[in-house]
């Protein structure tokens, strides 16, 4: 018999989406500090292995106005994590940074700041977001091809690597009796001369507990695979259906190989929601509310004219799918489309087909359009009570359809407190998870192996 | 019988940290733990005595290279490596509840969004304590570093013009939310009010910046900017950009001595006038590189060990002397019309704690300094000034 998985889990600060419900009365500041603290505090008391912060540079915005339906306002990621570090001892602290509008020095010093200052907790979730309208709020604009965000993000992965990498792991000698502040003089040097970079000098800080932080990746294309094979720890998907949930397990961790890795070396986590209840049909029925509020008439609205790429504030969210058809000439990558500074638009490959699938689905079950709406977009991963979403959770992982989650609670600061609460124990009763941290680092918490200094691997 | 103390401070006493403290030979000296600089209990422990010692606020120094002066590079002889001082802030404001935490932010090499939602995100986490020295850099390893611009092809001037520009994306990025932008009005579905949200539009030589910001507007409105200035570029810089100037009175600067106390005021205050300011004047503090010991000549012998070592080199005025010659200095000070100190411990496991188990308590009883902490507020409210209105804002 295969020995026992380990889970590993996340929590991911509710993100400016419809996910997040902002009209509940249990629903607070997404922005005060203390909504930070609670939530880190909470995912620690679970003994989860990290926290998770997305990133946009750039207020959404559909049909030329700011999109104004979903909770909006975040703070810096990098920032944030650095101040929760201050509250919390062991969790592990991932916050997403863009490799296009970032230069490598910085991003690395900031990463390794982080890193020092939490003992060894930091982790980066590298994205590649290269668009004009984001570039925008940037000194070289949209500048990049889309077809070198890959580019461009593997270098500077590779530079930010070869930075952290600058410093032999007991570089500082600092021995105040013999004035010996460095091992070797050149402690530090670099030069880079590469596609996208042309630096050289010394890396300013020392080597940080971790060695690297931890790196995530989450880009779904096939370049975006091939990158997190070739440099990921860990791999945030959004392939959290069971059976495509395998899909992708194998497809990615068969690429490992190549790349002369195992199987252990990255970890594969889907995003996932979760509803509890009491009993399975009061789960089913705060799911649906839940539901309800993710998806309001406007909203509904909102998701449809993403679709049709047309302004369709006269249809009536109650009433059935639009009959007419998408309009089409404009590709969302161009700019000409209605929604601007939104990935997952880009899953509407063929809006006309989307548009007849909604249609028909409304005709056959006599659904409106919101129905149809919430039906297409508003599903949650888990629904159920504390055991059934354990009983999942352990599936998914034990039979490789993951190797735990992050996890995307409605409410702030509160919605991960129930699954604290409720689930994790049973997680742990069935010998899962962790009942207390055996490590310090986030390497360890993810049982990953430990980086080979230079020094050692110099020797 | 002595009179209470006054809670709010007609002078203020801020402390610049900078690694094991500003003397090269600072990290040999017993205590000074210079291994330690990368981990957060040595800057949690000199915030918190800082705090203890009723600073309004402390200044974290910053650059890119690894070297604190040029010269230094790649000597292993000499204190090499720092942290992001931004993250230092972070990581720190949490641990304290009344401290300013001013870090230093370079201009020339950083994107003005990203510094504009830092320094938001450290006013959030402050509840209003958040400040930044903006600085501007002309070195050519940390042009090396980033490997985007030619260095030496550009002028001080349009370097110290940038900056003001930086600052002036930051602050319109900061504007860019009204604060009461968001409203969660469930009956219509809109979690904001995006008529309170205003794109910045910012053209400038060296960037354009859409907005708005990704950040709400920080609980100061604007965070306090910092700029320290030793000749007139920078004076101007400080008076088109900053809410406070930190000045060398009888220092040294690239062009030659700086002048005394009432000189630096009235250089400030002249670049007020060229640049055309408006609003507040600016906070006007003197630096001042301090050793302490128990009398002068105990002090002077320190210095001179230390030199050395390793030779001091400070654009600010040296003080090695007692608690009462400094003390002497900043009454001096104040009454020339200065607002506050910043004072650089040469050695900051000796001179930290001296200034604020010593040097504080005399200022105080002097009536120059506060002599408690009032209810945690913000840094503005610390300062005496004010919180500005939105410039986006109509009423
Ligand atoms: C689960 C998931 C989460 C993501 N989160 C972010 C994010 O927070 N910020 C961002 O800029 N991009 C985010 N992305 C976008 C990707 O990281 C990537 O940059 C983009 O999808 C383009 O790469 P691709 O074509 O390989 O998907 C996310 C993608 C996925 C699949």
């Amino acid at each position: 018999m295969k020995p026992r998985k380990r889970i590993h889990l996340a929590a991911h600060f509710p993100g400016v989406n419809n996910t997040t419900v902002w009209g509940d009365p249990a629903s607070g500041s997404h922005i005060a500090f203390s909504s930070f603290r609670h939530f880190a505090q909470t995912a620690e008391r679970a003994k989860f292995d990290f926290l998770f912060l997305a990133e946009g540079l750039r207020l959404r915005e559909q049909g030329g106005r700011i999109y104004d339906l979903d909770v909006m306002g975040r703070p810096d990621n990098v920032s944030i994590l650095m101040a929760l570090a201050a509250v919390t001892d062991r969790i592990g602290l991932a916050g997403t940074v863009n490799s296009t509008f970032n230069e490598p020095l910085d991003v690395a010093r900031k990463l390794a700041t982080l890193d020092h200052l939490s003992a060894g907790r930091a982790a980066w979730n590298v994205v590649t977001s290269w668009d004009e309208f984001t570039g925008e709020n940037f000194r070289r604009g949209g500048y990049l091809p889309k077809d070198k965000r890959y580019l461009r993000a593997q270098e500077m992965l590779s530079t930010a690597q070869a930075l952290w990498d600058s410093w032999d792991s007991d570089g500082i000698v600092a021995d105040p009796a013999s004035g010996e502040f460095l091992r070797r003089p050149d402690e530090g040097a670099f030069e880079i001369h590469s596609d996208q970079f042309d630096i050289a000098g010394r890396f300013p800080l020392p080597r940080s507990p971790q060695g690297r932080p931890v790196i995530i990746q989450a880009g779904d294309s096939e370049e975006g695979r091939e990158f997190a094979a070739h440099s990921a720890d860990a791999i945030f998907t959004r392939h959290a259906e069971f059976t495509a949930g395998q899909e992708f397990y194998a497809d990615v961790k068969a690429r490992l190989a190549r790349f002369g890795r195992r199987h252990e070396d990255l970890k594969i986590l889907p995003a996932a929601t979760f509803v509890l209840g009491d009993t399975e049909s009061e789960a089913a029925e705060n799911a649906r509310q839940v539901q309800y509020q993710q998806v309001g008439p406007q909203t509904a609205i909102a998701f449809a004219e993403q679709v049709w790429n047309l302004d369709l504030s006269d249809v009536d969210p109650d009433g059935p799918v639009p009959s007419f058809d998408p309009k089409t000439e404009d590709d969302v990558d161009s700019g000409g489309h209605i929604s601007k500074g939104r990935a997952s638009v880009r899953m509407y490959r063929d809006p006309v087909a989307t548009a007849n699938e909604w249609r028909e689905l409304g005709e056959a079950e006599g659904l409106s359009l919101r129905e149809v709406v919430i039906r297409k977009n508003g599903r949650h991963t888990f629904v159920g009570t504390p055991q059934r979403v354990a009983d999942t959770i352990d599936r998914f992982v034990q039979e490789d359809a993951s190797d735990g989650f992050v996890l995307v609670p409605h409410i702030t600061p509160g919605g991960m407190d129930a699954f604290a609460d409720q689930v994790v124990p049973l997680l742990q009763e069935k010998g899962s998870f962790r009942t207390e941290y055996e490590g310090t680092t986030l390497r360890e918490h993810l049982g990953l192996a430990p980086l080979r200094s230079d020094a050692l691997a110099q020797s | 019988m002595t009179p209470p103390l006054p809670a709010m401070a007609p002078f203020h006493l801020a402390i610049a940290l900078d690694g094991t403290g500003w003397h090269p030979a600072s990290w040999r000296e017993p205590g000074a733990r210079p291994a330690d600089q990368f981990g957060a209990d040595f800057w949690v422990e000199q915030v918190r005595e800082a705090e203890n010692g009723l600073a309004t606020f402390v200044t974290i120094e910053d650059g890119f290279t690894a070297a604190r002066v040029p010269g230094d590079e790649g000597r292993s002889d000499r204190a090499q490596g720092r942290l992001d001082a931004t993250l230092i802030a972070q990581r720190v404001g949490p641990t304290t509840e009344h401290v300013g935490i001013v870090p230093t932010v370079v201009a020339t090499h950083t994107e003005p969004f990203h510094v504009s939602t830092q320094i938001a995100t450290l006013d959030w986490v402050t509840s209003g304590r958040a400040g930044e020295r903006i600085k501007v850099s002309t070195g050519d390893a940390e042009y090396a570093l980033f490997g985007r611009r030619q260095p030496g092809t550009e002028s001080r001037d349009a370097l110290f013009d940038e900056a003001a520009d930086h600052v002036e994306v930051q602050r319109r990025l900061w504007d860019s939310w009204e604060d009461d932008a968001e409203i969660r009005d469930v009956a219509t579905g809109r979690f904001v009010d995006r008529d309170k949200l205003h794109y910045i539009d910012f053209v400038g030589t060296h960037f354009a910046v859409r907005g708005p910001s990704i950040t709400p507007r920080p609980p100061q409105g604007q965070p306090v900017v910092t700029a320290l200035a030793h000749v007139d570029t920078a004076y101007r810089l400080a008076a088109r950009a900053a809410d406070v100037v930190f000045t060398t009175p009888d220092g040294t600067g690239r062009d030659g001595p700086t002048g005394d106390a009432a000189t630096t005021l009235a250089a400030a205050r002249a670049a007020e006038r060229e640049v055309g300011r408006t609003g507040e004047p600016l906070v006007v503090v003197g630096d001042l590189l301090v050793l302490l010991d128990d009398d002068a000549a105990g002090a002077r012998a320190q210095l001179s060990r230390l030199d050395a070592v390793a030779p001091l080199r400070s654009d600010a005025a040296v003080l090695a002397g007692s608690v009462t010659d400094v003390a002497d200095t900043l009454e001096s000070w104040a009454a020339a019309g200065l607002t506050g100190a910043r004072l650089r411990p040469a050695v900051a496991t000796n001179d930290l704690p001296r200034i604020t188990r010593e040097l504080a308590p005399e200022l105080a009883r002097r009536g120059l300094t506060r002599g408690a902490w009032g209810e945690p507020g913000s840094l503005r409210d610390l300062l005496g000034l004010p919180r500005p209105a939105d410039r986006y804002a109509h009423a």
